[in-house]
């Protein structure tokens, strides 16, 4: 398969509507547990916003498969290389896990998984609140690692962009640059 | 400085001092974003009013219960059905109100307060936790109070009043004082406590009324909506509680009279909805609109067997008050979301905690299905 210098432009385009969707479903998240005022509102735009977050990385796994992503830069040092590929692995795994587990959670539950309207998703588990309890802490803990691992991107990809200057960072812009390095 | 750019992976040309600004640029922003992610979290405001804080207050008034509600402890578990009327049909799309439909329905009775062992007392407040089943998953579920209005506005004031009633450790008794200095920062609620104080205790939970006391709204299929409130109406006479009656030493006597009322014969309430005016409050639960108001009698619950709470029934169910079909919708009421807020908090914490029987027992011969 031949290899182009940057991902498809499916693949950004993927890549930055789901960005703004995931920092923003981490950001209700967080808010949502804590706040009294804003639980209902919050809690209406959660359920439906990891749904889509859940079919976006279905779609876009199903496109890096298609479209392998470029390689990375041949002088990276071996650590970086394979906490980019573990870090990615990782990304791909929350992204779709945590939706699942949220909606599995719900399920155990017992709560109507209302998206919007009438439209109620059915449960993907038994109701079991003992399983729940399990679900609910691993659904935050995920949460937290999952933002903990975007900071760790973005700030791995603005090295890439703003000191190493090796075209990583450019690979994955919308608008598609001749990026080169001095 | 090539030790520099070698550690940060940047070219021989490019200038040490560059370098440090933009890594001084890449952990600003994260550490900025970190930053709002913990400040949206609520760590960077500690003393703020959380869903946390309201069930930690019902823990510490009730100590450790593990397994029961924080509110509402005590219960038992019923079922039976609700058949529509019609009458709500032309304001409300959600299919529980066609004429003729007969939806499933799920609930528990219960006293309010976080004690799972107390006794039956007359003065306590009742509730009716009803659970809609609708076809395709939809659900409503309602809690339902026999009091004329809420005690307190908003979550602030159910905060301060729940400070202000605090059993002081010294005399085992909330300080006159602090009650009085709740209530006159908070007319309202003394406007609202006079009116609870003054209904009339019927003789249990089959003749009595339950109400919303929050505002909803229903939604038309034309999407015109009307402000509700509204009252499950028993269909027996209701008979104010005897002195004899309230002084019986059987501890579960408002219970088991229930269960015994349902074996006999189906316990029956009218679902009325009252139709508020433009400028009816929807945000202020402690005042009640006006007695002229229009209602309508949307259908009938009848409640056909109790069980005692057990593994999968009522016990394990979230009456959260914002699980609605399509055709209701919540107001603009602040208790709404913050009731919603506090359940979901008990729920998650009673979820994973061992059970314990509940005081309330019924006999083998009802239910045992439920």
């Amino acid at each position: 398969m031949s290899r182009t210098p940057s991902f498809n432009r499916p693949a950004r385009l993927l890549h930055w509507i789901m960005a703004g969707l995931i920092l923003a479903m981490l950001f209700i998240g967080v808010a949502m547990v804590t706040s009294l005022a804003h639980y209902d509102a919050l809690v209406a735009l959660h359920r439906p916003l990891g749904i889509a977050i859940l079919v976006l990385a279905v779609v876009r796994i199903v496109n890096r498969w298609r479209h392998p992503p470029p390689e990375l830069p041949e002088d990276l040092p071996g650590w970086q290389r394979q906490a980019a590929h573990a870090s990615h692995l990782l990304l791909y795994a929350l992204m779709l896990g945590l939706p699942l587990l949220g909606w599995a959670m719900l399920s155990a539950a017992g709560y109507p998984i209302g998206l919007a309207g009438a439209l109620v998703l059915p449960p993907i588990l038994p109701r079991d609140p003992s399983f729940y309890a399990w679900l609910r802490p691993l659904h935050t803990i995920l949460a937290y690692a999952l933002f903990g691992l975007i900071l760790a991107h973005l700030a791995a990809a603005l090295m890439h962009g703003l000191i190493r200057r090796d075209g990583v960072f450019s690979s994955m812009t919308l608008r598609l640059r001749a990026f080169r390095a001095r | 400085m090539p030790r520099l750019n070698d550690l940060a992976g940047a070219g021989p040309a490019s200038n040490a001092r560059a370098i440090l600004l933009r890594l001084g640029a890449i952990g600003g922003l994260v550490a900025g974003l970190a930053g709002t992610f913990a400040y949206a979290g609520g760590w960077l405001s500690p003393g703020a009013l959380t869903q946390a804080r309201i069930v930690d207050h019902f823990e510490r008034v009730n100590g450790p219960h593990p397994g029961f509600r924080r509110n509402h402890a005590k219960g038992l578990c019923l079922a039976g059905r609700f058949e529509s009327s019609g009458q709500g049909e032309r304001l409300s799309r959600a299919s529980l109100f066609a004429a003729g439909h007969v939806t499933p329905v799920t609930g528990r009775i219960a006293l309010a307060g976080g004690q799972p062992y107390a006794a039956d007392a007359s003065t306590t407040v009742r509730s009716l936790a009803l659970r809609f089943h609708l076809p395709d998953g939809e659900e409503w579920r309602t809690g339902t109070n026999d009091i004329p209005v809420f005690p307190v506005r908003d979550p602030a004031a159910f905060d301060a009043q729940l400070r202000a009633a605090k059993p002081d450790p010294a005399t085992g008794k909330p300080d006159p004082e602090a009650l009085k200095a709740f209530f006159a920062a908070h007319p309202e609620s003394a406007k609202a406590a006079s009116l609870i104080k003054a209904r009339t205790i019927t003789s249990g939970f089959a003749d009595d009324t339950f109400r919303s006391l929050n505002a909803f709204r229903l939604v038309a299929r034309d999407g015109t909506t009307t402000p509700v409130r509204w009252a499950f109406v028993p269909e027996q006479a209701a008979t104010a509680q005897s002195p004899a009656q309230g002084a019986r030493p059987d501890t579960n006597f408002l219970f088991d009279d229930f269960a015994a009322a349902v074996r006999r014969a189906s316990v029956r309430w009218h679902l009325v909805v009252t139709l508020g005016a433009p400028d009816d409050p929807t945000a202020d639960a402690t005042r009640p609109w006006p007695a002229e108001r229009p209602s309508l009698n949307v259908g009938t619950v009848i409640v056909a067997e109790t069980a005692a709470e057990a593994d999968g029934n009522c016990r394990d169910v979230n009456f959260d008050p914002l699980v609605l079909p399509a055709g209701l919708a919540g107001s603009d009421d602040p208790l709404l979301s913050a009731r919603s807020a506090a359940y979901a908090q008990s729920f998650t914490r009673r979820a994973g905690e061992p059970k314990a029987p509940s005081a309330v027992h019924d006999t083998p011969a009802s239910g045992a299905g439920l």
